[in-house]
């Protein structure tokens, strides 16, 4: 099985997962800024694909982070996939972003029974969610996500750049203070789920904040 | 790629309509558009967050039925394009991604356009108004071609030479859009969203010399002369008059008197209309304009439509209004637009451009970037 994932929760990234391949990695890119997601997702995709010698046919199923993350960059990501999904005619899946970084803590060596992990939310807040583990299972998500102040969050080891950014409140791993979302890790996270037989989300945003917009109370009258 | 008769679907998604459009040539095949509108009007204007969310759930949808109804698959299709700008910044994301994506998915050359200009390219559709095309002949502009464009989102009046290389900005508002000025009063007035048909309707009603309201950037230091025009000779500015519009309710109510909304809705109606008209009148005049396209949602506008018509004859100009459904944001604009590009033969914009939320008329297509370093693993 071929999966193309992407996610734009944080930074742009995506990649090409497969049962076939070592490691189960065909291919992968991210990038480093999270503000250019329109202008390096679609080539980032389409030297992955190039790279890899493979076509929308040889994909097998999309899988998107639906966030959490920034609404405008998180959305650039689910529009790609939701296009591609479509032309191609391809199953589309959403995956919960901070499960990339979940399954990559779970991947270390040190990794605690139960964790957070946080990105970071802009207005001094952090998206965060918390994970148990047991050895040679897959991270389990037990709570949230959930968007709020770091210093409100459970006494747990905290990873992911939402830690770092708190690291004066938050028990933050420094081996993952800088870790985002990558779509590398959601794939693979994808990729175990399905072959466990695991329903997976469609690709609907967790957004989690409302659009802040505000009606407007009536006007003041002058008398 | 046909350069003749090119098969090319227009995304839009500037502001708040999601909109999908398919010519073959100057032929339109579908102007299918899905809008949000009905979301902010407990707002009283578009917020871009809600229009962002709204354009990611209709898109897919909205191609799909526009192909449906263009009866055309997406590999029958020549080139695709899309508004780049100007307009909201995260609702232009929203297309933008997705026509790169389909751009990947199908290997079809994209083109990044301007929204302003696609405004003017509904004019070279066939059977529109703004089309000189004899009988046989390809539809072209008129000669010596302006457009007035007037919406919610921008007011502006461009000169085109050529619509694939050639447009120059001659005015445009400095603050409030024409169309968001009538939202504003509106809501002022209690008249709802959105407040261009409600003021419409009402000015009908009300006497339009009980009232007068002043006119943007007419005094002469802003205007100058034709040999040494002022700074903002061609500019509009409409947010002194929502200012005025506001003040002038305060008082009657401060006086315990009925605030005479009709009126207030007439005098501001015919603030704005005069202006609009005879600013765009004699930026035509002076730069040898005689053929005038009007664009945009407020074309809608019976008093400006009427007063545009009575101005531009005046002065020997002919006005071209193409049908409502062609004025407001549609894809079918921007599909217009992308095949004048492919039949001039310009350079598509490839996948790596960024959208630009304030994209200025010279660009009527974003040039082809270098690819942006990406870190491959
Ligand atoms: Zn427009």
């Amino acid at each position: 099985m071929l999966i193309l994932a992407i996610d734009t929760s944080a930074v742009a990234s995506a990649a090409l997962v497969s049962d076939d391949a070592l490691e189960g990695v065909v291919g992968s890119f991210s990038t480093e800024d999270t503000r250019t997601h329109a202008e390096v997702l679609a080539p980032g995709i389409e030297k992955l694909l190039a790279e890899a010698d493979v076509t929308g046919a040889d994909v097998d199923a999309i899988v998107v982070g639906v966030g959490p993350g920034p609404f405008t960059g998180l959305r650039s990501g689910i529009a790609t996939a939701r296009t591609l999904a479509y032309v191609w005619g391809k199953p589309l899946y959403g995956l919960m972003s901070l499960d990339a970084v979940a399954l990559e803590v779970a991947e270390s060596t040190e990794a605690a029974p139960e964790f957070l992990v946080a990105t970071d939310a802009r207005r001094k807040e952090v998206y965060w969610a918390r994970y148990t583990l047991q050895v040679g299972q897959l991270p389990r998500l037990v709570d949230g996500p959930h968007v709020g102040f770091a210093s409100d969050l459970p006494d747990l080891p905290a990873y992911g750049a939402g830690a770092g950014l708190y690291s004066d409140v938050l028990r933050a791993d420094p081996d993952f203070s800088t870790e985002q979302p990558d779509a590398l890790y959601l794939g693979q996270f994808a990729l175990a789920r399905l072959e466990a037989g695991e329903q997976l989300m469609d690709s609907t945003p967790l957004y989690l904040r409302e659009s802040d917009a505000q009606v407007p109370g009536p006007r003041k009258r002058a008398l | 790629m046909n350069r003749s008769q090119p098969l090319v679907l227009g995304i839009e998604s500037s502001c708040d309509e999601t909109g999908v459009g398919i010519v073959r040539g100057t032929d339109l095949l579908t102007n299918t558009v899905s809008s949000s509108m009905d979301e902010h009007v407990r707002f009283g204007g578009v917020i871009p967050e809600i229009a962002s969310r709204a354009h990611l759930d209709a898109f897919v949808p909205t191609l799909q039925a526009a192909l449906a109804e263009a009866k055309v698959t997406l590999a029958d299709i020549d080139a695709i394009a899309v508004t780049a700008g100007p307009g909201l910044a995260g609702a232009l994301m929203v297309g933008v991604c997705a026509a790169k994506a389909l751009a990947v998915a199908t290997g079809k050359p994209l083109y990044a356009i301007n929204h302003l200009v696609a405004h003017v390219g509904v004019g070279l559709l066939d059977s529109q108004s703004g089309t000189a095309g004899g009988p046989g002949n390809a539809p072209s502009l008129p000669e010596n071609l302006g457009a007035l464009l007037v919406s919610g989102g921008h007011t502006e009046i461009l000169r085109i030479r050529s619509i694939t290389d050639d447009v120059e900005l001659l005015g445009s508002t400095i603050d409030d859009a024409a169309g968001e000025a009538y939202d504003k009063v509106a809501r002022i007035l209690g008249l709802g969203y959105p407040g261009g048909p409600a003021i419409d309707r009402l000015a009908r009603e009300g006497n339009a010399k009980a009232i007068r309201f002043p006119r943007g950037l007419t005094q002469p230091k802003y205007m100058g002369t034709a040999e040494e025009p002022g700074r903002h000779r061609y500019d509009w500015s409409f947010s002194g008059l929502k200012t005025a519009v506001a003040r002038c309710v305060e008082q009657f109510e401060a006086k315990g008197e009925t605030v005479p909304v009709a009126d207030i809705a007439t005098a501001f109606q015919e603030a704005v209309v005069d202006v609009i008209t005879s600013k765009a009148v004699l930026a035509c005049r002076e730069h040898g304009i005689t053929n005038v396209l009007l664009g945009g949602g407020v074309a809608a506008n019976s008093r400006l439509r009427q007063l545009t018509e009575q101005r531009c004859s005046a002065a020997g100009i002919r006005l071209h209004v193409p049908p409502l459904d062609l004025c407001t944001d549609n894809g079918a604009m921007v599909a217009a637009l992308g095949a004048q590009l492919v039949m001039a033969g310009s350079e598509p914009s490839g996948i790596a451009f960024a959208p630009d939320s304030s994209m200025p008329v010279t660009t009527v297509s974003a040039p082809a970037v270098e690819l942006a370093g990406t870190a491959a693993a």
